[in-house]
């Protein structure tokens, strides 16, 4: 298996949608395969257009507000005493966090085919946020799923997602978090496709779905590597990339723009979600060797048991929560180009105890996880190392969670 | 010499009736039921799908997804559905099998590993609900070889280049989906329409037996007499969870059910 140079990733797929011939895929009921060839033709057509990446620059620019802040984590740098500390803050991004981008060009694309109403799934409850937001803003309908635990435990998003206006669909099957959210999307999808237009919102599900959502977040690193240049003059010698992993759209954007360099200059670190330290259950696919198997329309790395049923995950962070993983990162895993760990749910808010501490930042649960892998291996590194990490999220929503955990004096501020 | 598929719609055709499939799911509510069920309907139906369940169906309606929960909970596991179709098929007036599920459970197992076990244990069938065509096409012809027939699926939003290529690589059987929906849905689209997609297929190929299945319940399905086949699951399902729900005995409701199903076609 390999990563070819000077072709996007998102296109290195097969004629059937596998990337390494062996992940991804279109392992959808028979009803959704045109609606799927149609975004396909759609997708491939506009993705060259200028016109369009004209209208979706504008979007991201005036509405979404780029770039997002590229900063040096000074206090931290020095408590940790190791590598420079720098932060991507995509959290600057209106809504909060970088679904926004996937969730733009999808409204921009079913605006195009004439879509009235457009759906989405969502854990952490930014994806379905963002949806709302940019349905609002091009005038349509939407209606977004979300498994009732985590409607509990992500209530901030949940009043944004109403108050934009969009219909909030709870769902009491199996688990009751995003792998079932993502189910009832899909299946909601099938008894509508005629009508509607299905945002995934992740680097998840069939291949179309997960090129677009790659295509629109990769907006990350084209601003990183601009911001990179401004800084040091140049792509610096010595780089690496921390990135909380849950389906993997953040992640895979915020790579994308450096991919064809050598890792030893810039090195891709996935971080997944471990779960409680006691427990057996996590979110980390990658991390703990979990076999192939399909899962929402594609092939990848999922955790199941022998039979091929999924697997319940669990994860303090709603977003991560998701027993597969982007066949974007399962590629980029088995050619070796990326590396992968988990931190558990203590891990992760240690460390958002740490650079809440030390930082005026306050990354959300998910981008935690990939601070705390961070933190622990920058003490390590030498001070000409640079190590950046993408503050995907914001706290906010995540208020209850760390009340509950850590007390009210990390949630008094925003 | 026919297939016993091919057999059961001639059969059929020979009474002048469509063929009655019905589809329960594996396990529900435990093993030993639904190999009861199984038994106690296939007095009166012609071709039994027994579906596989799945944790994470993506096609699946309410229904049938509470009976697949009820099943999974129970503790079944793959051997056990082979175990099931094994018993029911060495009992007497037993019918063609048709296991129905997603494909993941049949990677797992395997893919010759599955069709082995399948053979074993005498399924005559298979609809894989997220293997799609040209995605089947490798698959479906290890089922050929295997004599085991692999039933392409059709749907509204199938193109009619699609559906004669589709048309081409199928067995004996075809199963037309009546519309957009997951299983279980209210029947949404009027009669005479599906028949007219259901009439464009037959043309395609006449020698093929085309069933429709999804919005088939005991109030539709007399509407649909002229055909070769049709399908009802979640009707059954949704009897089952009904009659748990009054401490009944599922076999003999869904066992009425299904002979008043076939009195409508009959
Ligand atoms: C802030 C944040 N980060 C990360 C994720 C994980 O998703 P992904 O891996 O697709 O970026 C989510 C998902 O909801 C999220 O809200």
């Amino acid at each position: 298996m390999k990563l070819k140079k000077g072709i996007p990733v998102i296109d290195q797929g097969d004629k059937l949608g596998f990337w390494g011939g062996k992940f991804g895929g279109n392992f959808v009921p028979e009803t959704l395969k045109k609606p799927i060839e149609d975004l396909e033709i759609q997708f491939n057509k506009l993705k060259n257009d200028k016109n369009f990446i004209r209208e979706r620059d504008k979007y991201f620019k005036n509405w979404i507000g780029t770039p997002t802040r590229f900063i040096k984590l000074n206090n931290l740098t020095k408590h940790v005493g190791g590598a420079q500390i720098w932060s991507k803050v995509v959290s600057d991004a209106n809504g909060g966090a970088h679904k926004i981008y996937n969730a733009t060009v999808h409204c921009l694309l079913a605006k195009r085919s004439g879509k009235k109403v457009i759906i989405g799934d969502t854990g952490a409850g930014y994806a379905g946020k963002m949806l709302s937001m940019a349905a609002k803003k091009f005038g349509l309908k939407c209606k977004i799923f979300m498994g009732a635990k985590d409607i509990k435990r992500q209530q901030p998003n949940v009043k944004a997602m109403k108050k934009n206006g969009a219909d909030v669909i709870p769902v009491y099957s199996g688990s009751q978090t995003l792998v079932d959210a993502v189910s009832e999307c899909m299946r909601f999808w099938v008894a509508n496709c005629d009508t509607t237009a299905m945002c995934v919102g992740s680097t998840v599900g069939p291949a179309i779905f997960v090129r677009i959502c790659g295509w629109s977040t990769s907006q990350i690193s084209r601003e990183l590597k601009v911001q990179l240049i401004n800084q040091f003059g140049k792509v610096p010698k010595k780089i690496k990339l921390y990135n909380c992993v849950g389906g993997g759209s953040s992640s895979f954007g915020f790579w994308n723009e450096f991919m064809d360099y050598d890792k030893k200059q810039v090195e891709f670190i996935g971080v997944e979600a471990g779960g409680p330290a006691k427990s057996k259950r996590h979110a980390a696919p990658l991390t703990y060797g979990s076999k192939i198997g399909i899962l929402h329309g594609a092939a990848q790395y999922v955790n199941q048991d022998s039979d091929g049923q999924i697997e319940e995950t669990e994860s303090i962070s709603a977003g991560l929560d998701y027993p597969g993983i982007s066949p974007l990162h399962c590629f980029l895993k088995d050619t070796k180009r990326a590396r992968y760990t988990a931190a558990s749910d203590e891990e992760a808010l240690k460390a958002y105890q740490i650079v809440t501490k030390y930082e005026n930042l306050r990354p959300s649960l998910e981008p935690s996880h990939a601070f705390s892998v961070a933190i622990k291996e920058a003490k390590k590194f030498s001070k000409n190392t640079i190590v950046i990490i993408n503050s995907c999220g914001d706290a906010y929503k995540d208020r209850g969670i760390l009340e509950k955990k850590l007390g009210k004096k990390y949630v008094k501020s925003n | 010499m026919l297939n016993p598929i091919s057999l059961a719609f001639k059969k059929a055709k020979n009474e002048k009736r469509p063929a009655l499939l019905t589809y329960t799911v594996a396990g529900d509510s435990s093993k030993k039921q639904s190999l009861e069920i199984l038994k106690a309907i296939s007095n009166y139906a012609d071709i039994l799908e027994v579906g596989v369940p799945h944790n994470t169906p993506v096609a699946d309606g309410g229904q049938i997804q509470t009976s697949s929960y009820r099943a999974i909970k129970n503790g079944i596991k793959m051997n056990d559905i082979f175990k099931i179709v094994k018993d029911f098929k060495t009992s007497k007036n037993s019918k063609p099998i048709i296991l129905m599920g997603y494909y993941n459970m049949i990677f797992q197992y395997g893919e010759n590993n599955f069709l082995k076990k399948c053979k074993k244990s005498g399924v005559n069938g298979l609809i894989v609900v997220d293997l799609p065509w040209p995605e089947n096409k490798i698959f479906s012809k290890k089922c050929k070889k295997n004599s085991i027939n692999f039933i392409q699926l059709l749907s509204p939003t199938t193109s009619n280049e699609r559906l004669k290529s589709i048309t081409k690589d199928s067995h004996d059987m075809i199963y037309y989906i009546s519309m957009l929906s997951t299983t279980g849905g209210k029947l949404k689209v009027s009669p005479n329409k599906i028949l007219a997609n259901y009439n464009k297929i037959k043309k395609i190929n006449p020698n093929k037996n085309c069933v429709i299945g999804f919005g088939i319940t005991e109030k539709t399905i007399s509407k649909f007499k002229n055909t070769d086949g049709l399908v009802v699951g979640s009707q059954i399902c949704k009897e089952i969870t009904r009659s748990l729900n009054n401490r009944q005995n599922p076999v003999i409701n869904v066992s009425k059910m299904v002979s008043k199903l076939r009195k409508k076609i009959s």
